[in-house]
């Protein structure tokens, strides 16, 4: 069982969410110039890596909110949490107060 | 009652052969799919100088992982065809592989708890019989002389308000149907290569000609890709993306019992499915985890969900115990149908996407994908699987309708 902090609530158990796939993926803009290739990529492709892994998750049984997860999809391990509102953390760089 | 002694098979199946510098065919995963494509490349094709690679030891993956349930009772037309197709190779391959690998058809049901279940399942009931497939809508006490141990007590949460049957469907010892497949590709001139990781493939301009492996670079005339889970993590080794998603999927078993299940019985709507192993291990299975995952363990609670269920379906599994636990990394699609043809790459082919249900699609995954890898176009059942689907906007869309829920 995944324990997922919620930006909101805070750590919560697996079960109060709802999962939503990859995070980050934008409404294409000028939709009209896109061609079928271009929509079905929209549609129907995501990344699907294996490692750091940014995605969206809702929790449902709590503030019912979507937010955003780095979680690595090898070991399970929630990396961060993060608004929708906020990029992508870079883990690479060191974390305030210090080397993590 | 005893329950029935495994065969015994031979101590050495297949060659250990160090892999050539160049094969006609090279097909990465030795599961059972990578196996029964090499298979029929030799049998039907004629083309023996091919290769198997495979990253860790032969049918490691899913094939040594999932509940070995075999069915055809799909509801779409293109999904019929080939899992029926499936199930007819399936009933001639022990004889033709000389090699018992228990196929037993003990039949499946799909249980429905709520009227629109009864309704799904009898629309699919008839959809079958129009495709040829053998199904029967069963009342709560038909479904009950079917499996006796099944508690249809009007009582329960979710009553069992009838449920579909498939009387050829059935279960086969995995392990043995791998060794089976693979020791006949073998004495046809295939190597088998275990521990041979695909790391990259060799191009000329958009063609593949060869790939890259931890054993060195293997020349290729045509490249299969078949390794489930890492499907797209291959591919994108090819410079392709895939439309899959890898997710755990657990499956445990129980100790050892006295044959008490007859049959495969199967929930969407409390969300388990149980058969008993040939031992007598109660075989028990559920859904995906719904985040991607390549760890081969999954959550807790979906184990935790699918006991629920079992208990309440099956009362005397109350004190059975849990032996063991796993998971394996299946690759899902948009539309839960799988993947099998061309790729935007000349010379590379790709069989990927069947998700939770490509092991009862084993041999015809292999023959259709042999045909497409030895002429190079679509078998006329593996056509509508085309990558380009996900363009055309021709999807199979078996979520739900395939009498799963994933
Ligand atoms: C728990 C569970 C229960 C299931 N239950 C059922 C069921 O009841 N009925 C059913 O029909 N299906 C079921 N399935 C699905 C079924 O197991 C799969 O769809 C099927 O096994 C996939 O084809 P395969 O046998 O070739 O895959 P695998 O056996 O996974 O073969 C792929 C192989 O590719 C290898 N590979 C990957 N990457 C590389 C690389 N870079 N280089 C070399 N080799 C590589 C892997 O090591 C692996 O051996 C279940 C799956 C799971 C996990
Ligand atoms: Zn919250």
């Amino acid at each position: 069982m995944l324990l997922i902090t919620c930006p909101w609530c805070g750590p919560r158990d697996e079960t109060e969410y709802h999962y939503g796939g990859q995070a980050h993926v934008p409404y294409p803009e000028n939709t009209a110039d896109l061609d079928d290739r271009q929509w079905a990529e929209y549609v129907f492709y995501r990344d699907n890596p294996k490692g750091p892994f940014a995605e969206r998750w809702m929790h449902g049984h709590g503030c019912r909110r979507w937010f955003n997860a780095l979680r690595d999809t090898v070991t399970y391990e929630v990396l961060a949490t993060y608004r929708p509102d906020e990029p992508r953390p870079d883990l690479a760089a060191p974390a305030a107060g210090g080397e993590r | 009652m005893t329950t029935e002694p495994l065969p015994e098979h031979p101590d050495f199946l297949w060659r250990n052969p160090d892999p050539r510098p160049s094969y006609d065919v090279v097909i990465v995963g030795a599961g059972g799919h990578g196996l029964a494509t090499a298979y029929y490349l030799a049998k039907n094709h004629g083309i023996t100088n091919v290769a198997v690679l495979e990253k860790g030891w032969l049918a490691g993956g899913n094939m040594a992982r999932n509940t070995t349930i075999i069915r055809s009772n799909y509801l779409l037309d293109e999904s019929a065809a080939i899992y029926e197709h499936a199930l007819g190779l399936w009933e001639r391959l022990p004889e033709e592989l000389d090699y018992d690998f228990l196929f037993s058809q003990r039949g499946v049901l799909n249980l429905a708890h709520t009227l629109q279940d009864v309704r799904e399942s009898v629309r699919r009931v008839n959809a079958n019989r129009l495709n040829g497939v053998d199904a029967d809508w069963l009342d709560p006490d038909e479904v009950a002389k079917v499996c006796p141990i099944l508690n249809v007590s009007p009582d329960t949460r979710y009553p069992v308000l009838g449920g579909t049957f498939q009387p050829r469907a059935g279960i086969a010892k995995h392990d043995h149907v791998a060794w089976a497949l693979a020791r006949r590709a073998d004495e046809m001139g295939v190597d088998l290569i275990q521990g041979c990781e695909v790391t990259g493939f060799l191009k000329d301009g958009d063609r593949v000609v060869g790939v890259e492996t931890n054993r060195g670079r293997i020349n290729a005339g045509r490249v299969g890709l078949a390794a489930a889970g890492h499907s797209s993590v291959l591919a994108e080794k090819a410079g392709i993306r895939l439309p899959v998603q890898s997710h755990p999927l657990q499956a445990l078993v129980s100790e050892l019992h006295e044959p008490v299940h007859p049959t495969v019985v199967m929930s969407n709507h409390v969300h388990v499915y149980v058969s008993q192993a040939h031992k007598g291990e109660l075989v028990m299975g559920a859904g995906v985890d719904t985040y991607n995952g390549y760890g081969q363990r999954g959550s807790f609670h979906v184990i935790e969900h699918q006991m629920a269920a079992a208990v309440e379906l099956f009362p005397v599994f109350a004190r059975a115990h849990v032996l063991r636990t796993w998971g394996g990394i299946v690759d899902v699609t948009p539309d839960a149908s799988p993947i099998i043809g061309a790729t935007p790459v000349e010379n590379l082919y790709v069989n990927c996407g069947w998700g939770t249900g490509g092991f009862k699609a084993t041999p015809a995954a292999g023959w259709t994908f042999a045909h497409t890898i030895a002429t190079g176009e679509p078998h006329s059942l593996g056509a509508p699987f085309a990558l380009e689907r996900f363009t055309t906007g021709a999807l199979i869309d078996e979520h739900g309708a395939a009498a799963v829920a994933h």
